[in-house]
């Protein structure tokens, strides 16, 4: 603790001192309350800068942004769709795997775990958040896509005979929508994880303890006490994986293949809203392109956006209760 | 079921285990003092390093720090001390709101205000861009610091006739310093591999540059051109440059870690 500087406190001037502060405190309220309006003043730049960039393409090429699939740059066709289905389908691919592994983990560790096991289980499923998107996308690159078509891809299409439905069908090349679901779902895990550790330890013990008193197995407390009493809490925790994985970007670039094509099998290649403002941004020919490319922008904004703000409202409600 | 999930513990755990396995056995035989103290060699030479773009990457943090810092505490100040005021309420929203935000559009509105009107790239924007992704982070966690700091310390310093301002940087700021030093550490970890918001803000850099105006190179994005380029050199160098990457990024999350958890017990993200 800081010890006050006792001269000061006794000094005659002390009363001069004090009428200062009030000039002081307004300075400091003043400052703090600047850098708090910088976050939202942010938001709202960013908003304008992307909205205002778009409106070129808005105004030319309307909703065809979004609901065609053409995108010829020199015919001045964007037609993102073909992006915004390979976003949409990743990040379910992704949301698919991810959802089972981390609840699975944030009841391993809020319930069953040994307590010598908690920190570090928790610390290395946090780390998969630290590792910058490049890195696993060259890990997708050099392991992933390499293993995917040679072991997993003919094993689930031959194997397990799921090539007969449309979405294991079609050749192996590795690149595919696959590839980026699963690089996704790697990097999704931890904030799906750590918001449902975090909502399954605040339930209340006496939940447990009163279901436990009825004779239920601990599995059963979890299942039919915990889990439902957390449950929006958790939803909250998929979501906000969810808005990493639609935005997500390198790691997408990198292994998706960048066709710009609809296809319903994963082992196909694809494209995403991210990924084609990625490749195609610095080399943007003219202003109607660049224009596009910020239409493309906006659309993954605006869902970024509503998917987040749900997600925290859904948190929120749950550790409001708590708070209560 | 209990089993499944220890089974979804072991799931889970594996993929960091893989990478970091890998980066290893496929980055630490390329890596040797010459990475980092030689520039990048033209095509079809081998050797060479990443020195500019190491350097390129300390620079960038370096701007994004002085932008994300300063602001994000004095916003966290700010939200501590007035906390049930509309606008804590906005701010804390919207700061959730900008953390959300995918970074590629973090890094398209950075052109459009900074590249766009100079017509260049710049190492200014890619800091700049950066930076504003620091604030919310550093933002939230600062607050959570401060209010851990407990009500009888801020009391004790007013009732002493400290003014409220001193109270706060002096007292208040002072004992939550090691934790708001450890989200600071955690917003660095975290933009220190950013790569989506330079690709056209910085841009990267084949030579040496420490200039604000001109582009420059980072870490992140030249493991980027490496990995996606067609030789075997620049595979090689971009795993080398990934294990340097993660390395900086784990000590730092480590770092992290630790300060917090001999300071408040628990540890924090």
């Amino acid at each position: 603790m800081t010890s006050l500087p006792l001269d000061w406190l006794q000094s005659d001037r002390r009363r001069l001192r004090v009428d200062q502060s009030a000039i002081g405190d307004r300075v400091y309220e003043f400052l703090t309350a600047l850098c708090a309006l910088v976050v939202p003043a942010l938001v709202v730049a960013i908003a304008v800068a992307i909205f205002a960039a778009a409106w070129p393409a808005f105004a030319r090429l309307g909703l065809s942004i979004v609901t065609t699939s053409d995108w010829d740059v020199r015919g001045g066709h964007f037609g993102a769709a073909p992006a915004l289905f390979g976003t949409l389908v990743s990040s379910a691919v992704a949301l698919i795997i991810a959802t089972p592994l981390a609840i699975g983990v944030a009841i391993f560790l809020s319930e069953f775990s040994p307590s010598w096991l908690r920190q570090p289980v928790g610390f290395l499923v946090d780390l998969l958040a630290a590792i910058p998107s490049v890195v696993y996308g060259l890990w997708g690159i050099f392991v992933l896509i390499p293993m995917l078509r040679q072991q997993v891809m003919p094993f689930l299409r031959d194997g397990l005979h799921l090539g007969a439905t449309p979405f294991f069908s079609g050749p192996a090349y590795g690149p595919s929508m696959l590839a980026a679901g699963l690089i996704l779902a790697v990097m999704a895990l931890p904030y799906i994880s750590a918001v449902s550790r975090e909502v399954l330890m605040a339930v209340p013990r006496s939940q447990r303890e009163a279901a436990l008193a009825l004779g239920a197995t601990r599995w059963e407390t979890i299942r039919d006490a915990v889990v439902p009493y957390a449950k929006s809490g958790i939803i909250g925790g998929i979501m906000l994986g969810l808005g990493r994985a639609l935005g997500e970007t390198m790691a997408v670039t990198m292994v998706i293949g960048n066709r710009p094509e609809i296809s319903a099998s994963l082992f196909a290649p694809g494209y995403t809203m991210a990924s084609l403002i990625a490749n195609e941004f610095s080399e943007a020919t003219n202003d109607l392109h660049v224009s596009a490319l910020m239409a493309v922008g906006a659309v993954l904004f605006v869902i970024t956006l509503i998917v987040n703000a749900v997600a925290r409202w859904l948190v929120w409600r749950v550790s409001r209760v708590r708070a209560r | 079921m209990i089993g499944l999930t220890y089974l979804a513990a072991i799931l889970a755990t594996l993929p960091l285990v893989l990478i970091l396995v890998h980066l290893i056995a496929k980055g630490a035989s390329s890596l040797s003092l010459a990475f980092f103290t030689h520039m990048p060699r033209p095509v079809g030479e081998s050797g060479g390093g990443m020195a500019n773009a190491i350097v390129g990457t300390l620079i960038l943090i370096g701007v994004a720090s002085l932008i994300g810092l300063p602001i994000g505490i004095g916003a966290g100040l700010h939200l501590a001390e007035k906390r049930t005021t509309p606008l804590a309420y906005t701010v804390r929203f919207l700061s959730d709101v900008l953390n959300g935000l995918p970074s590629i559009v973090i890094g398209i509105s950075a052109w459009e205000f900074l590249v766009r009107p100079v017509g260049h790239f710049s190492a200014l924007a890619g800091g700049v861009a950066l930076g504003t992704m620091m604030v919310p982070l550093v933002t939230r966690t600062t607050e959570e610091m401060l209010l851990v700091v407990p009500t009888s310390l801020r009391e004790a310093a007013l009732a002493l006739g400290y003014p409220k301002w001193r109270t706060s940087i002096a007292v208040v700021l002072r004992t939550a310093l090691a934790g708001i030093a450890t989200g600071a550490l955690v917003a660095v970890a975290r933009i220190a591999g950013e790569t989506a918001p330079l690709l056209f803000t910085a841009i990267g850099n084949q030579f040496w540059s420490t200039s604000l105006r001109e582009p420059i190179a980072a870490l992140p994005l030249q493991i980027f051109a490496y990995a996606t380029g067609p030789y075997d050199e620049w595979h090689r160098l971009a795993w080398a440059g990934a294990l340097v990457l993660i390395t900086i990024i784990l000590i730092i999350s480590i770092a992290a870690r630790f300060a917090t958890r001999s300071r408040f017990g628990a540890p924090v993200d």
